[in-house]
């Protein structure tokens, strides 16, 4: 029996009668127990669809034109009133959302915002409520549940908060469950935990899943079903073996191919730079970030957060280094803190005087003032080197604008009348106007659609080559860093574990915490996958006043490829 | 706790600017305090009897002296005599203020109890007529000084239903609740309905900017009706700018509001402002601004603990 028929659904936005057609015409079939993923890019319409089916989408502007959506191939859910979806949404009709972070009421406790529902929907009040929220979280492994129902949203970290969004969800026993990009704010080792909990869960209910996510190698992991969808359209649907092994549609083999996919070390580049006697561009030795907390005007600091302790490495001409980690890690605290955005507290970086360090950030759409033209834009590292825009700079505009693949009518246009992967180009021409000798790369292509990323990491490596550029390549994407690194640094909890050559660390990796990092990253060549339901939080680098880091040990792992030994427990 | 101790630490400092400032800008104003008391009789004072007013007052020193001497009494709650009432300046406070806090209070509970609910419903029907009708009411609310209101409160009311008593001997409330209520209401309405129009224009745009927040989608996907998304889940979190908004006016409403006042024959602080600036009654300008100064500051106070109340990011001082 099929839990979910949708055929022939239409969505659009605006005025009635002059509605923009959002989504135009999508079939979809899901049974009891079954995963569904809906796989596109932004603007494809998929979390229109998802928002469609439990009419949420009626909030946010929208209106289902036609079509319909049987539930149970009886109750048509695209004509149902208001009424009628309020009781559904919640009980047959779970969802989470994309934010952990945001979707939870910043004002109410947890407890309360999980209690509620169990008023709701099974009648209970006073302690009944408190213990079957208890139950809920331990259910998704919240440790010490009680505590944890008194505090608020913003005191936990985005993996325990999707727990506690998924806690919700099933409060209601739905047999329909709707993830809209559940992972996609969240680590990769997070990830796996969110993945393995839903297939608990699912496991225990019964239930059927849509999964909406942008990310193919995620589905190969997960769903039993697969629509691609492009432009509103389905363009593609089918069993995951049959979308993954015979595609159909051009843009899923695009997807397939032309987008960034992890393969364990195999697509990575061969260092061939870092021959003998190369002298290196940038050093970084011992470098340290440490932020006070809890201190202020006149009081002492409680404590110090290590953000950064003891990381040194180099990189020479033409070779890119790529740090990987997750929230926290301070891979970013790294990068900002060789550019002295952050002052360091111990270590030395040599080779960043003057302008040979450049940087790029994540969101080109928040570097680039909105008030300034391209030229202004360009202009500005030329002004702030304190010379003269002349001809020799409009040059050099020319040139690189040529380089990053933009038309040189861009000179006189603004940011917002360009593309996020265009506005991306134009903050890389930036970064390279006072021709620096290494370009920081903080997230560069984490902000872009999937196939935009991977246009822009062949646009680096081309100018990489024609400029013998160094680039330090900060990232959480293992699959994009695999595609532009030479060599990898991992970095948890403030320190270096693992560096070296990125083919080996990646196909070979030593320390435990890199094995976690590599094991939850998906992959188009690994279906059906069993993530590790493993809870452990990363360990707090708030130190007391006075804390010394311990030493590390390294041990040689391959030529260029070594492991910090951990000291055993 | 300490939070607050610390805040209160801060006055102190604060009151002593504000001494300093207005004890300078009091004096720049031209004409002397000896002619201004006396008005057209200061012209018939022989220079020997304003010599000895003059040195009564204190005002012969120089103001370093003046200051120091008034700042010491300030210390032993001795805030001076009013030159022009011949009463301590404390004890003319005391009596004003009872006045110009209920008329504060009073018009906030109006604009509060209009604005909010009015700003709620305007948001959840965004664009459609009952919102622009809404707008257009605050915005007229907003623009029109408040002495318009009360003119044309007094006629409708008054006037036109014969309801309320409009002026008379002002009666407090502990003589006769009912007759103070009866004569504080049209004031009240003149004060609030600027302050009701600025609550609905703020509320409107909180509540929309909420309605489209995450969590908001979060509680829809449960199933929770309209209305109880919107008083469970968006109001708390859109009642903290109309918080910022409510302590200002609040705090400049305890300052007195001169026009209201005059108007409706009220002893209130701002009458006793302007009375006390127009005869150069330097005394009771400097005690006023102080005691305002001292409100604001209260005000402002109260208002951080409420904020702490009802957003748990405030109170356990990790601001996002």
């Amino acid at each position: 029996m099929t839990l979910l028929t949708v055929r022939d659904l239409r969505v659009g936005f605006g005025r009635p009668g002059h509605e923009t057609e959002v989504v135009q015409g999508v079939d979809l079939d899901l049974a009891a127990g079954e995963t569904l993923a809906i796989v596109g890019e932004s603007g494809s319409g998929k979390s229109v669809t998802a928002m469609s089916i439990n009419r949420l989408v009626d909030y946010s502007g929208g209106r289902i034109l036609g079509g319909s959506i049987l539930l149970d191939g009886t109750t048509d859910l695209a004509t149902a009133s208001e009424a009628r979806m309020q009781n559904l949404r919640g009980g047959e009709i779970g969802m989470i959302f994309q934010e952990p972070m945001t979707s939870l009421n910043p004002v109410l406790k947890i407890g309360t915002q999980i209690g509620e529902i169990f008023a709701k929907r099974r009648g209970l009040s006073g302690r009944a409520v408190r213990q079957a929220a208890i139950r809920a979280l331990e259910r998704v492994r919240i440790p010490d549940a009680a505590r944890r129902l008194d505090q608020a949203p913003h005191q936990m970290s985005g993996g325990m908060l999707q727990r506690i969004m998924i806690a919700m969800a099933f409060a209601g026993e739905p047999r329909l469950l709707i993830a809209d990009e559940p992972t996609t704010a969240l680590d990769v080792t997070i990830q796996a935990q969110i993945l393995a909990l839903l297939a608990e869960m699912k496991r225990e209910t019964g239930m059927g899943l849509i999964f909406i996510t942008h990310d193919i190698g995620l589905v190969a992991g997960i769903a039993d079903r697969v629509v691609v969808m492009q432009g509103g359209r389905a363009v593609e649907s089918g069993t995951a073996d049959d979308v993954f092994d015979r595609p159909a549609h051009d843009y899923t083999r695009h997807l397939l191919s032309a987008v960034p996919h992890f393969r364990g070390g195999r697509s990575a580049r061969v260092n061939a730079v870092r021959s003998e006697g190369a002298k290196a561009t940038l050093r970084v030795e011992n470098l340290g970030v440490r932020f006070s907390v809890g201190g202020g005007f006149l009081r002492q600091a409680k404590g110090y957060v290590h953000a950064v302790e003891g990381v040194s490495f180099d990189l020479v001409p033409g070779e890119t280094l790529g740090i990987v980690g997750e929230s926290g890690s301070g891979k970013s605290t790294t990068a900002r803190a060789i550019l002295d955005l952050v002052r360091p507290t111990a270590g030395r970086v040599e080779g960043a005087e003057g302008r040979a360090v450049q940087m790029v950030f994540q969101n080109p759409n928040a570097s680039l003032n909105p008030r300034m033209d391209v030229r202004a834009l360009l202009s500005e590292p030329v002004i702030a080197a304190g010379r003269r825009v002349d001809t020799e700079a409009l040059d050099r505009m020319r040139m690189l604008l040529d380089k990053v693949d933009l038309p040189q009518d861009a000179l006189a246009r603004y940011p917002h009348e360009f593309s996020g992967g265009q506005r991306q180009r134009i903050c890389i021409a930036r970064a390279l106007m006072p021709n620096p000798r290494v370009l920081v790369l903080d997230e560069a292509v984490s902000a872009l659609d999937v196939s935009v990323q991977a246009k822009v990491l062949d646009l680096l490596i081309d100018l990489q080559r024609d400029f013998g550029l160094a680039y330090l390549f900060v990232s959480h994407d293992m699959a994009v860093v695999e595609r532009i690194a030479h060599r990898i640094a991992v970095i948890y909890a403030g320190r270096i574990v693992e560096i070296g050559a990125a083919r080996s660390v990646l196909s070979d990796p030593c320390h435990p915490y890199t094995r976690k990092l590599i094991a939850a990253v998906p992959s188009i060549e690994r279906r059906h996958v069993d993530f590790a339901l493993d809870t452990d939080e990363v360990p707090s680098t708030l130190r007391p006043d006075g804390w010394q880091a311990p030493p590390q040990s390294w041990r040689d792992h391959g030529p260029d490829h070594r492991v910090a030994v951990e000291p055993a427990a | 706790m300490s939070y607050f101790l610390r805040r209160l630490a801060v006055f102190p400092l604060v009151m002593l600017g504000v001494s300093i400032f207005v004890f300078i800008a009091i004096r720049l104003v031209p004409g002397d305090a000896i002619t201004a008391m006396l008005g057209t009789e200061g012209g018939m004072l022989t220079p020997a009897q304003r010599e000895a007013l003059t040195v009564y007052f204190g005002l012969d020193q120089n103001w370093a002296v003046q200051y120091l001497r008034w700042l010491g009494g300030l210390f032993r709650g001795d805030l001076g005599i009013s030159v022009t009432y011949g009463q301590p300046v404390l004890q003319i406070i005391l009596e004003r203020f009872p006045l110009t806090l209920q008329l504060a209070l009073m018009s906030m509970v109006i604009a509060l109890l209009i604005g909010l609910p009015a700003g709620v419903y305007a948001a959840t029907q965004a664009d459609r007529p009952s919102d622009l009708l809404v707008r257009v009411f605050a915005m007229i609310g907003q623009s029109m000084p408040n002495f318009v209101v009360a003119l044309l409160a007094i006629y409708i009311l008054s006037v036109g239903f014969g309801v309320l008593p409009t002026m008379g001997r002002y009666v407090p409330f502990r003589e006769d609740p009912f007759g103070n209520l009866a004569q504080m209401i049209l004031p009240a309405i003149a004060l609030g309905t600027a302050f009701a129009a600025a609550v609905t224009r703020i509320s409107r745009a909180a509540m929309l900017d909420i309605l489209s927040e995450d969590y908001v989608r979060t509680a829809r996907s449960q199933g929770f009706s309209q209305r109880y998304v919107i008083w469970r889940h968006a109001l708390p979190n859109a009642l903290i700018p109309v918080l910022t908004l409510s302590g200002v006016e609040f705090g400049y409403l305890l300052g007195g509001a001169v026009i209201v006042e005059q108007i409706f024959a009220l002893p209130g602080l701002g009458r006793v402002v302007l009375d006390a600036i127009l005869q150069r009654d330097y005394a009771l300008v400097q005690g006023v601004v102080l005691f305002i100064a001292f409100n604001f500051m209260l005000v402002n106070l109260l208002v951080d603990l409420a904020y702490a109340a009802l957003d748990p990011r405030i109170r356990y001082g990790d601001r996002p």
